[in-house]
């Protein structure tokens, strides 16, 4: 644990950046944008793994499985949507939301 | 010390994120991702998890915001902006997100959490490793290997859609 530091201040902080993480994914309308507001929603959740892990139970590491586990999914899920997106400029040549109407491929 | 590291660092993360998701130009919006990114590493170093923190600086910050900027270079013209919701819609969106924050907030803040008191002890990377290739009770070796497979699939699909129709279409 960091000396000084409550577990109240970490969780604050991490609650921030996930209604950040909402904020964006609701007001964006380019799917790149989007997909960087979830990995800022992904990365706030795997703090609080961790953190809850090494304040609430500092013997055990589920909490860091955890994380390495949701890292390992974020990054698949990101190179997935990346070639779903450059897929997709190819046939309708734009990104934003309001171009993409079919989900035919 | 390490009390004024950490807000330092959650300033950091704060006002980047916020920077990233309301820029207008989407490769500063990703080099603020990056920011905020590794600074997120950098909380993982103070928190005692070095491994955890070199994944995510190779990973995220090494791997996805390169892919982010590939793609970005691929797909966007740099200078042109990107169209912002209305007005209203941002507003209604942040008030939503600001009440949802407080009552997120009012609930972590009720609750009282045990703390654990001795906690010195540091986590090594032999632990980590050793417990995720564990057989027995507790171990992670099923979930370790679902997610190499799924880490398989993932990069063999990627690359069949990045492809595109010429694939399937026999000439």
């Amino acid at each position: 644990m960091i000396q000084g530091v409550s577990i109240y201040e970490i969780l604050t902080v991490t609650t921030l950046l996930f209604f950040i993480g909402i904020y964006g994914f609701i007001t964006r309308k380019n799917l790149i944008s989007i997909l960087l507001s979830v990995e800022l929603i992904l990365n706030s959740v795997a703090i609080n793994f961790v953190v809850i892990n090494k304040y609430l139970y500092p013997d055990m590491l589920q909490g860091v499985y955890f994380s390495v586990f949701i890292i390992a999914v974020a990054a698949a899920e990101t190179a997935l949507a990346i070639s779903i997106i450059i897929n997709l400029y190819r046939l309708v040549t734009s990104v934003e939301v309001k171009a993409t109407e079919t989900m035919k491929f | 010390m390490e009390q004024i590291i950490f807000y330092i660092l959650s300033l950091i993360m704060v006002v980047f994120a916020i920077a990233s998701v309301t820029s207008r130009m989407i490769l500063r919006s990703v080099v603020y991702l990056l920011f905020v990114l590794c600074a997120i590493a950098g909380f993982y170093f103070l928190i005692d998890y070095n491994y955890l923190a070199a994944i995510q600086l190779t990973v995220y910050a090494g791997g996805i915001i390169v892919l982010f900027i590939f793609s970005v270079l691929l797909i966007h013209h740099i200078e042109s902006k990107l169209d912002v919701a209305s007005l209203g819609r941002r507003i209604l969106v942040g008030l939503a997100s600001l009440v949802g924050a407080g009552l997120t907030l009012s609930v972590i803040w009720a609750h009282p959490f045990i703390v654990a008191e001795n906690s010195a002890r540091s986590t090594e990377v032999r632990d980590i490793g050793l417990g995720m290739l564990s057989y027995g009770d507790g171990g992670y070796i099923l979930p370790f290997e679902v997610i190499s497979i799924l880490l398989l699939a993932a990069m063999i699909g990627a690359i069949i859609v990045a492809k595109g129709t010429r694939l399937t279409i026999k000439d």
